[in-house]
């Protein structure tokens, strides 16, 4: 995960509360949000190394592949839930995204932004598909098969009776007023805090 | 034998126990021992030791070496010595035979004081619950008044899960590898299979064969056979015996006798088994295993079993494993985590089947020793 991200997200962890991460990678986000934050800790991770480095910095991690459904995850068993830069490499992200609020009071997603001006330029001047340092990969050979803007992710929330709490952006240099304007042209990874609405 | 990563030359020593342990099925046994093996140093504070339960054919001897003449270490010699996953240089590490066993602890194969025969089958039926009740009473004897750890494969797994059930307040972590809530009615039928073989063997005599000089060794063999064969997964047996031959050939088989590989190795396991194994603690081990609900006491509730325990899991499960399932660990991991337990979870990518919790797979090797580290002692 990008450190920036963590920078936003923390805030809206409570001390002490259950946090589920989906996709937790080697644990360090976790780590940090149990050194700093005290939080009781889970971790889904899908690669084995991971789950053994994660193991090795002392976070609960389970071995699952959350494409294959969160069935097993209760009603409201965690505080939050949080996704983070994993959005686009999900077979199902609306599915994940219901999951996710519903085992969670809150839900955090951070996701890069394919609406990004880079992104726009590079494929409507190139005509070719985005390539950069933050999104390295080949059309033909990328994780990421699940691509989505800011405006997609407000729309696919909205049709999933998701609301969204709050939300925060990381932009490039000299582009963070630009992109509170702009969102959806200046960010670069967007940050959400959702949840399920009342009916 | 390894001075760096083994633990070297250990002894086993007996403890007696006199007062009557109460057994669950409402039986008791007045006195018993049991037969005990240590690995590393208890520190000071107490702190750093480490319960380990064996499966349906283990013992007390998980680790190191008898004499420099064995030709195997202990069980679990690839999970327990300096600087293994079970490291003993920081752990103090306790193994013993099971109480029913045929290792040295009190066992059918024991003198009964109230009659001054050797129990034979009139031995109690001893249940998982019973065995960690004995472990327990283990454990005061040795000055130890909580497990860092209580970890078991298999059987062994269904006792450290009892643990944590039973005496929550007594462990700090619980590892439970290759094992499940209860059994399924195709791993109790298995089970019923291999009592079959015994129960049947002409010289089963109601389990009084020591008194008649001989042992059911055709019996136990078969059951050995079945039991081993259900361990392997079909990749691992393919990997390991193919359709090799042992003796005689395919084109001549009219003058030669043929035997594949597989069946020799069957045979030898089987005939092997039948000269160190009791018949009587094969059938009470395996009854052992039926009759194990970590759910009794809870209405059948595995979330409310779990909810009750204060250990930090570790559940493994091998991909291979058809005996003991992934699925039936992932049940336990499911309801750990709807309890709010903590708990980590990994289903082991091996051809090794339910053995290999036994065996040496790196990521295996790697994970266990990552979630030890955490252990503190």
């Amino acid at each position: 995960m990008m450190r920036y991200d963590l920078t936003h997200i923390q805030p809206w962890i409570a001390a002490g509360s259950r946090v589920l991460d989906l996709g937790c990678g080697d644990g360090e986000f976790l780590q940090q949000l149990t050194r700093d934050k005290g939080v009781q800790g889970t971790g889904l991770e899908n690669d084995l190394s991971n789950i053994v480095a994660a193991a090795g910095r002392g976070i609960n991690v389970i071995q699952q592949d959350m494409d294959k459904g969160l069935n097993n995850f209760a009603d409201n068993s965690f505080d939050t839930v949080v996704l983070a830069h994993a959005l686009q490499v999900l077979h199902n992200p609306h599915r994940v995204l219901a999951d996710m609020v519903r085992i969670g009071r809150d839900a955090i997603v951070t996701f890069p932004n394919f609406g990004h001006w880079r992104c726009r330029t590079y494929l409507g001047f190139r005509g070719r598909m985005p390539v950069s340092k933050m999104l390295p990969y080949s059309w033909y050979d990328t994780p990421n098969i699940h691509f989505c803007t800011i405006k997609d992710f407000e729309s696919l929330c909205a049709s999933l009776a998701i609301q969204i709490t709050d939300h925060a952006i990381v932009a490039g240099e000299g582009e963070t007023t630009l992109a509170r304007l702009a969102p959806n042209v200046f960010a670069t990874t967007a940050i959400y805090r959702i949840r399920r609405c009342e009916s | 034998m390894n001075e760096d990563t083994s633990v070297g030359l250990v002894e086993p020593f007996i403890e007696s126990f006199d007062e009557p342990l109460h057994l669950h099925n409402g039986k008791t046994i007045d006195s018993y021992q049991l037969l005990v093996e240590t690995y590393g140093t208890l520190n000071a504070e107490r702190s750093n030791a480490v319960l380990i339960c064996h499966a349906l054919s283990g013992n007390h001897h998980a680790a190191g070496w008898h004499s420099s003449s064995d030709r195997k270490p202990g069980w679990w010699d690839r999970l327990i010595g300096p600087g293994k996953a079970i490291d003993t240089r920081r752990f103090y590490v306790v193994s013993l035979n099971n109480l029913g066993g045929c290792d040295g602890s009190t066992g059918p194969g024991s003198i009964n004081p109230a009659t001054g025969e050797r129990w034979g089958s009139a031995f109690p039926s001893v249940q998982v619950i019973d065995w960690v009740n004995s472990q327990h009473r283990l454990m005061e004897r040795l000055g130890i008044s909580q497990w860092a750890a209580v970890i078991g494969g298999s059987l062994g797994g269904m006792q450290a899960l009892q643990w944590a059930v039973s005496y929550p307040d007594c462990l700090r972590h619980c590892a439970v590898l290759a094992a499940a809530p209860n059994l399924t009615a195709q791993n109790i039928a298995f089970n019923e299979i291999a009592r079959h073989a015994i129960l049947t063997d002409p010289d089963w005599h109601n389990g009084r064969y020591a008194d008649h000089q001989v042992i059911p060794s055709r019996g136990l063999a078969l059951a050995r056979m079945v039991g081993h064969l259900t361990y392997m997964s079909a990749d691992g047996m393919a990997d390991k015996f193919g359709r090799d031959l042992r003796e005689g050939s395919l084109q001549n088989a009219d003058e030669t006798e043929v035997v594949f590989q597989v069946e020799s190795y069957l045979r030898y396991q089987g005939s092997q088994f039948s000269t160190r194994f009791d018949a009587n603690t094969y059938v009470l081990m395996t009854r052992a295993l039926d009759w194990f609900d970590i759910t009794d006491g809870f209405n059948g509730d595995l979330t409310a079993a779990m909810a009750s325990t204060r250990a930090r899991f570790l559940v493994l499960s091998f991909s291979s494993d058809w005996r003991f399932s992934p699925a039936r660990s992932r049940e336990l991991v499911n309801a750990l985590l709807n309890a709010g337990r903590p708990v980590s979870y990994a289903n082991i990518e091996t051809d090794g089947g339910h053995d290999g919790f036994l065996l040496g797979d790196p990521m295996y090797t790697a994970l266990f020793a990552a979630w030890m580290e955490q252990v503190v002692p």
